[in-house]
């Protein structure tokens, strides 16, 4: 007996997209083709539902091809892709509301599909009149809706304006009356896209946790966004499409996160680099190593997000200790700018003070501070004030860094603002009277 | 419970325990669609008998007055009133009903049985007949006509009225999806329609040997049947109204064959 909620076998769906019209350049050439457009008009859109055999035809692209998983019950499982990969087609198949152009999905249990809030709100109607409606459309019966009743007007903080006509609630209102009604529906697979991208943000803080709350209560859940954020934190697994077909399907999201955003680079950057030549001999350090770590010493592979513990660690031998020397990194933006350069001899930490033998200096990057691109780490090696052994701007080994994602917990920044830096900063009310000068 | 998925084949008739799951949704939608209508209007449901008054001021002057249209020895006043309460039925349903699905969003949101869309301008409109038909009381008193024996067929005639409209509901809200000159020629259809059924003009100008091939078009039974059962300007056409049964059935059955049948691309091509 099959303990599988969702069983998709090969679901394909295919489309039919525009082709670029055939333009004339005569005007017996436009006038015999506006003649004849009656009947070619009705063949395109004849064509529109029609698929012959003929699958090489030039405008029929395949929107999901041969996708096939199964979720288990309880699962919250992600659906991320980059957009066009399939993930809203794929969906709306779950859901019903469009067919597959063929393969096969079995599903047990009752299914509500969420992909829009307030789906058939009427904005003549009071709030009381659109909780019916809306519930009705999303699945519930009238009673059903008459037993939680309370409880939706409840959740939606609307009780004073229920029996007011919605085209005079506020959009945030209306938003939060949709989703209270939303929030009461007790299926056991739920299918969501992206709803969460809408409201203000202690709306969305409702929203996760009642996503939350749905998870926890043994249902089924099948979530698609863009939020990275929100999928590391609600889902259990992760469907990655490209391109139409599942690209990975794993239950480790963190790795599955990481491989979409490293998605589009050709190389994987450079993040370590060891020393094999004798060009940086000098009387001070044998250096080995200069890499960018995680906080468990492994070097980077991919791109790390704003949030993630990123390391600079440079390794060697000390031959002859000496208080003014140093070794630190300058970091270059794209753009060859130098944002700043750090040493260890800007540290007055005594435990700093260096000993002959075999020695490790790790410093960690300012999370949240740079933004989201491509970066260079120069290695700087020397005498302070006296001589540099590296130079980073002549001979120095250059790492590479990718920064991307998680820019900060806020869901108005989540993609990448211009600006050379971008801090996270806090900001706070003012409180007390303002002064006239 | 379970739900499988599958690419449809072939002609399928509509899910009717589906459809009667999704009852409750059918009644939302109807009451919506009612409560609405005359919304923010002075007038308010008045207007389901100003349309029909206003028709028949209009015909009554033109074909009846100037124009010199026969009209079955009734005063023309009431010859068209009571063809008109039928009609403005048919063409508002049917006008309802073709609009209904194109450019809806929720087609591309949420699902539930297509049919439940086209079928409510059916219902909704039943209430602004009975408006009219109310009048049609107020009238005929006006006009010193008793109504005949006949009106206890009405219910029959709503009947085979709400099939048509139906059926053709249908048919058209599902071509109009996918090619959307019926929803541009929808006014000049219904005109179309309107001046081919006899509602400015007796049945009876047409030859006896058209008779029963004119009873095809299931409008002609219905409004003959209305005029003998409300004004007795003869006895119950039952010839016409059983060839209009016979093919408003058969408009009903196979407009849901082909509604299911385009159903499934409606979300592709809306």
């Amino acid at each position: 007996m099959n303990s599988f909620v969702i069983n998709a076998e090969n679901v394909s769906k295919r489309y039919r997209i525009g082709l670029k019209e055939q333009l004339h350049d005569t005007l017996f050439g436009a006038l015999g083709s506006w003649l004849r457009s009656p009947a070619s008009n009705f063949r395109q859109l004849r064509r529109l539902s029609n698929f012959s055999n003929g699958s090489g035809e030039e405008d029929i692209i395949w929107a999901v091809k041969d996708v096939s998983f199964q979720v288990k019950q309880g699962e919250v499982v992600g659906i991320i892709g980059s957009n066009g990969a399939g993930k809203s087609t794929l969906l709306k198949i779950l859901s019903q509301i469009t067919c597959p152009s063929s393969g096969r999905v079995e599903l047990h249990g009752r299914v509500s599909c969420l992909l829009e809030v307030g789906t058939g709100f009427h904005k003549e109607l009071t709030g009381r009149e659109n909780i019916y409606l809306n519930g009705t459309i999303l699945g519930m019966s009238r009673r059903e809706v008459d037993r939680k009743f309370d409880e939706i007007v409840a959740f939606s903080e609307v009780e004073k304006f229920i029996d007011t006509p919605v085209k005079r609630y506020s959009s945030g209102m209306a938003v939060r009356l949709a989703f209270a009604v939303a929030a009461h529906l007790e299926p056991e697979i739920l299918l969501v896209d992206e709803v969460l991208a809408v409201g203000d943000a202690s709306f969305q803080k409702k929203c996760m946790a009642k996503m939350d709350d749905v998870s926890r209560q043994g249902r089924t859940v099948l979530f698609v966004s863009h939020n990275m954020h929100s999928v590391e934190q609600l889902c259990s697994r992760v469907l990655l499409l490209k391109n139409g077909s599942v690209y990975r399907d794993t239950p480790e999201v963190a790795s599955a996160v990481r491989e979409y955003l490293s998605n589009g680079r050709e190389t994987a950057p450079v993040s370590q680099w060891e020393n094999t030549s004798r060009e940086y001999e000098n009387a001070f350090f044998d250096l080995h190593r200069f890499a960018l770590t995680d906080a468990r010493g492994i070097s980077l592979d991919g791109p790390v997000s704003n949030n993630a513990d990123i390391w600079i660690s440079i390794r060697g031998d000390i031959k002859t200790p000496h208080p003014a020397f140093s070794v630190g990194y300058a970091l270059y933006t794209e753009k060859n700018v130098r944002l700043y350069s750090s040493l260890t001899t800007d540290c007055t930490d005594p435990s700093l003070k260096v000993q002959p033998g075999p020695a490790g200096f790790k410093s960690r990057l300012p999370k949240r501070l740079l933004n989201e691109g491509d970066y260079r780490i120069a290695l700087i090696m020397g005498i302070k004030t006296h001589d540099w052994v590296i130079h980073p701007e002549q001979n120095a080994p250059s790492i590479f860094l990718t920064i991307q994602g998680n820019l900060s917990d806020s869901p108005y920044w989540t993609t990448k603002r211009p600006g050379v830096i971008a801090p996270l900063l806090h900001w706070e009310q003012e409180k007390g009277k303002a002064t006239c000068p | 419970m379970k739900t499988i998925i599958e690419p449809k084949k072939g002609l399928q008739f509509p899910d009717c325990k589906e459809l009667l799951r999704y009852r409750d949704l059918f009644y939302f939608f109807v009451w919506r669609d009612i409560k609405v209508r005359y919304k923010q209007t002075v007038m308010g449901f008045t207007w389901a008998l100003i349309r029909p008054l206003f028709s028949m001021g209009i015909f009554s002057v033109v074909f009846g007055g100037l124009a010199k249209v026969p009209s079955d020895g009734v005063p023309y006043p009431v010859f068209s009133y009571a063809a008109l309460v039928p009609w403005t039925y048919f063409s508002a349903a049917m006008t309802g009903s073709t609009g209904s699905l194109v450019g809806n969003p929720m087609l591309s949101k949420i699902y539930f049985p297509r049919l439940i869309v086209p079928m409510t301008p059916v219902l909704a409109n039943l209430i602004d007949f009975s408006i009219a038909f109310m009048f049609a009381g107020v009238l005929m008193l006006w006009f010193k006509i008793m109504p005949t024996i006949y009106i206890l067929y009405i219910p029959l005639l709503v009947l085979m009225m709400m099939l048509t409209a139906a059926g053709i509901g249908m048919w058209l809200s599902a071509l109009a999806v996918q090619y959307r000159d019926i929803k541009v020629a929808n006014t000049f259809l219904s005109q179309l329609l309107m001046y081919a059924a006899p509602v400015v003009w007796p049945a009876s100008l047409v030859p006896e040997q058209y008779r029963l091939l004119y009873g095809l078009y299931p409008m002609v039974g219905v409004i003959e049947g209305f005029r003998s059962a409300m004004i007795g300007t003869n006895p119950m056409p039952w010839d016409l109204i059983i060839t209009g049964s016979i093919s408003a059935i058969i408009l009903c059955v196979s407009g849901a064959f082909y509604f299911r049948f385009k159903e499934r691309i409606f979300a592709d091509v809306v």
